[in-house]
């Protein structure tokens, strides 16, 4: 390593090597500082700024009209997100958790079939890009695209294939919040399920999400060292065995990218149920947030931030935990 | 808007029709003009007065190119909720040019002037568009918006009503009123004739009708609920229909009980009436709905005048005719309906307070609203001395129905606090629709939640 940097810098002086030595010069320094800094203050000032900012809004109650006119009201917030508006909460936070099931199972289907164009299929290529177009349409979109052309209760595609278009018979796909099942919960007066129309929109949200894993798994098979797939048939594994013992372990870091996206994407989901203008029995915690704080009705900042926090909390509670269970793996 | 919950139309927007192919190709080419020409201005300030229609009195902060100190001080700010490119912003900008006043636009798309109005009222125009209901009542009570009883002294052409919708809770009057729609029962006369309906004027020959046209295969009323605001329309009919307009106010205000028997006669009398409505509501948009009562599907439609904008069938616009919602109390009467009214309010503190004044009272003026009538014939002129013979079909019947009115309400999500409409209402009716028969339920989550907001 003898980069011209390490040669022109001044040896240390007396009163510097005190100090400790730094192979660093006064330049790097600064580009460290910088590069590292920016970042930082930016982050600090659009991340962590506004996070306690809600945090501290959401013991109060405010308008949102006049700076200084909020006023403390300690937990009151938290308790009137669980007890006065406990309709909406509970079957919020029940759609985010079916929709953590659900996509983990889309994740499931997307590494079958990363699998199986993996293994060169003629017109390999066409199948890749057919699953992998609605990836590149943003989640909203892709609901406009759902909502009228696929679920429009005349119009619709399901509709006109199925011959339900008529007046009376039509199925109402994005409007029907009758429940596929429902389960109550002790102290709870909601009872808790699935509407067909959430059920509806994961269809939509598969159909892209499908497509997102496919293409990620399918990226981490291609580099994976085709000498191991041959000397796991050697050794006499059949296809199942070779892919359980041999490529996902090898695909680890994969996996926890596939894992990460998919939690993600189902607690933060709030684009497609937003673009649908939510339909009853399909809100999610990211559109009660948006609710209480942004637009006319925007006037209950107190209320809306404290949703905020909730559901920060939950993904925090997800992020400790795998920040926990990384850090433990990577020291044994 | 769009949110979840989207607001219902404005008057000024009455008018427009749904973007066509060859619109939106027009429109794009306008937009790509107006990003050359306009390369250095700024969106807010998008241009203010077209030269020319009284030439002396211009700002010389015309057109986008313009990005130097106007003397902004002289001219009035004034923020519109139209965007360039609309009819409805042909009409304001047609309008404000009229009074003489030299004045600097900020024209904002309708949707995003409304959803941001809570941070726009920050650092507000020294004029801005709004309409009559709780919300200008609020924000003159919060002190957003300004005094301007002293320009009500020179607006002699307005009625009484205009003045009471004008008013806040003060006495004081804070809105200049523009326009306003009704909300009405819209048919198709040659459907009427061809089958021999008639215009019923009570719940009896309502429900008869209803059962006649169920009987020849028709849906009495088509129905839609895509956005949550439309059934909000039938919900104030009827209960300014059994319970009167001043139960309406009151319960919107808050003071009324959503579990009272009152409001549970309306959900009752809803209930029954729904067989006669296009089923499940939730999952249409009004648009959907305006297409069955074209083709005759449905007989019926209850919705704003605006349901004409969804077509550009002549023929069919012609056929096209509305009647008031029937009276379904004879003690109660059929004097009340919703009918929108938009305006222009002033800033708590404006910049400009003498200037946006004197601009107020030539809003008021005909000159004004001939301007905009002559852009932008859709909503009707709230200016009473306004010329009859200028009415298109519509806006005269429109200015027939809402006179003879003796009760106007702004409409459900303008007469209350639009958190509660958003965050309660708008909910609250969609899972009515989608089981009736959890009313109960339903009505006792509003009351517990109304506290939150009013």
């Amino acid at each position: 390593m003898t980069a011209p940097v390490q040669t022109t810098a001044t040896p240390p002086q007396g009163r510097r090597r005190r100090r400790r030595y730094s192979q660093l010069s006064r330049g790097d320094k600064i580009t460290l500082w910088l590069m590292a800094g920016i970042p930082t203050l930016i982050h600090v000032v659009f991340v962590w700024v506004p996070a306690f900012m809600t945090i501290a809004l959401s013991f109060t109650k405010w308008d949102g009209l006049k700076l200084g006119t909020w006023k403390p009201v300690g937990f009151a917030n938290y308790w009137a997100v669980f007890t006065v508006f406990d309709g909406k909460f509970f079957p919020a936070l029940f759609n985010n958790i079916i929709l953590l099931v659900f996509l983990s199972l889309c994740s499931i289907i997307g590494v079958l079939f990363a699998y199986l164009l993996d293994k060169n299929i003629r017109g390999s290529a066409i199948y890749q890009s057919i699953f992998y177009m609605p990836v590149v349409l943003s989640l909203a979109i892709v609901g406009f695209i759902w909502k009228s052309v696929m679920y429009s209760p005349r119009q619709g595609l399901f509709n006109v294939v199925l011959g339900r278009t008529g007046q009376g018979n039509q199925i109402d796909w994005v409007g029907n919040s009758e429940k596929i099942f429902t389960f109550n919960i002790p102290g709870l007066d909601t009872s808790l399920g699935l509407t067909k129309n959430f059920a509806a929109i994961l269809v939509a949200m598969a159909w892209r999400h499908i497509g997102y894993v496919m293409v990620l798994y399918l990226a981490g098979l291609k580099s994976v060292d085709p000498a191991m797939r041959e000397a796991a048939a050697i050794d006499g594994c059949n296809e199942w065995q070779a892919f359980r013992r041999v490529i996902f372990p090898v695909m680890k870091p994969i996996n926890v990218v596939v894992f990460v996206i998919t939690v993600i994407e189902a607690l933060r989901a709030f684009d497609i149920i937003f673009a649908l203008k939510s339909p009853p029995g399909t809100k999610v915690l990211g559109v009660l947030v948006r609710d209480n704080l942004v637009g006319e009705g925007g006037g209950q900042v107190g209320l809306g931030s404290a949703y905020g926090v909730v559901l920060l909390l939950l993904c925090l509670g997800f992020i400790i935990w795998y920040l926990i269970n990384n850090y433990r793996e990577t020291e044994t | 808007m769009s949110e979840g919950y989207e607001q219902s139309p404005s008057p000024s927007d009455v008018g427009f029709q749904l973007v066509t192919r060859r619109g939106l190709i027009v429109g794009a080419a306008a937009v790509a003009g107006v990003g050359l020409l306009a390369a250095c201005g700024d969106d807010k300030d998008s241009g203010s007065t077209t030269p020319g229609t009284d030439g002396g009195t211009e700002t010389t902060a015309a057109g986008g190119t313009d990005t130097t100190a106007a003397p902004s001080g002289d001219a009035v700010t004034v923020g519109v909720n139209e965007a360039e490119g609309t009819k409805p912003y042909d009409g304001a900008k047609a309008g404000l040019d009229a009074t003489g006043v030299p004045y600097k636009g900020n024209f904002v798309d309708h949707n995003s002037f409304q959803d941001n109005i809570t941070s726009y009222l920050q650092q507000p125009d020294d004029l801005f568009t709004w309409f009559a209901g709780y919300r200008m009542r609020f924000f003159a009570e919060k002190g957003l918006a300004g005094d301007i009883s002293g320009v009500w002294e020179n607006l002699p052409d307005f009625t009484e009503g205009f003045k009471t919708a004008s008013t806040g809770n003060d006495g004081k009057q804070y809105l200049v009123p523009t326009s306003y729609y009704p909300w009405a029962v819209h048919y198709r006369k040659s459907l009427f004739e061809e089958k021999g309906y008639t215009v019923p004027t009570n719940k009896d020959e309502l429900l008869a009708l209803a059962t006649k046209m169920q009987a020849d295969g028709l849906v009495p009323f088509a129905y839609a609920n895509d956005g949550k605001w439309p059934v909000q329309g039938t919900f104030d009919i009827l209960n300014m229909r059994l319970n009167g307009y001043q139960f309406h106010v009151d319960l919107l205000a808050g003071k009324e009980d959503w579990t009272g028997e009152k409001v549970k006669a309306v959900f009752a009398l809803w209930t029954t009436l729904l067989p006669f409505h296009q089923e499940n509501p939730n999952g249409r948009t009004w648009q959907e709905a305006a297409t069955a009562l074209e083709s005759k599907e449905a007989g019926m439609y209850y919705l704003g005048t605006f349901v004409s904008s969804n077509s550009t069938d002549q023929a069919y616009l012609d056929d096209l005719d509305f009647f008031n919602f029937p009276e379904l109390d004879p003690a109660i009467g059929a004097t009340a309906l919703d009918a929108p009214i938009d305006g222009f309010m002033m800033a708590g503190e404006p910049k400009n307070a003498e200037g946006a004044m004197a601009m107020l009272t030539a809003i008021g003026s005909l000159e004004f609203i001939d301007a905009v009538n002559a852009v932008n014939p859709s909503a009707v002129p709230a200016n009473s001395k306004f010329d009859a013979s200028k009415f298109t079909a519509i806006q005269a019947k429109s200015a027939e129905l809402v006179g003879s009115a003796e009760f106007i309400a702004q409409f459900l999500d303008r007469d209350t606090s639009p958190d509660f409409v958003s965050n309660v209402i708008a909910d609250a009716f969609a899972n009515f629709h989608a089981d009736p028969t959890s009313i109960d339920s339903i009505l006792s989550d509003i009351e517990t939640q109304k506290s939150q907001y009013l």
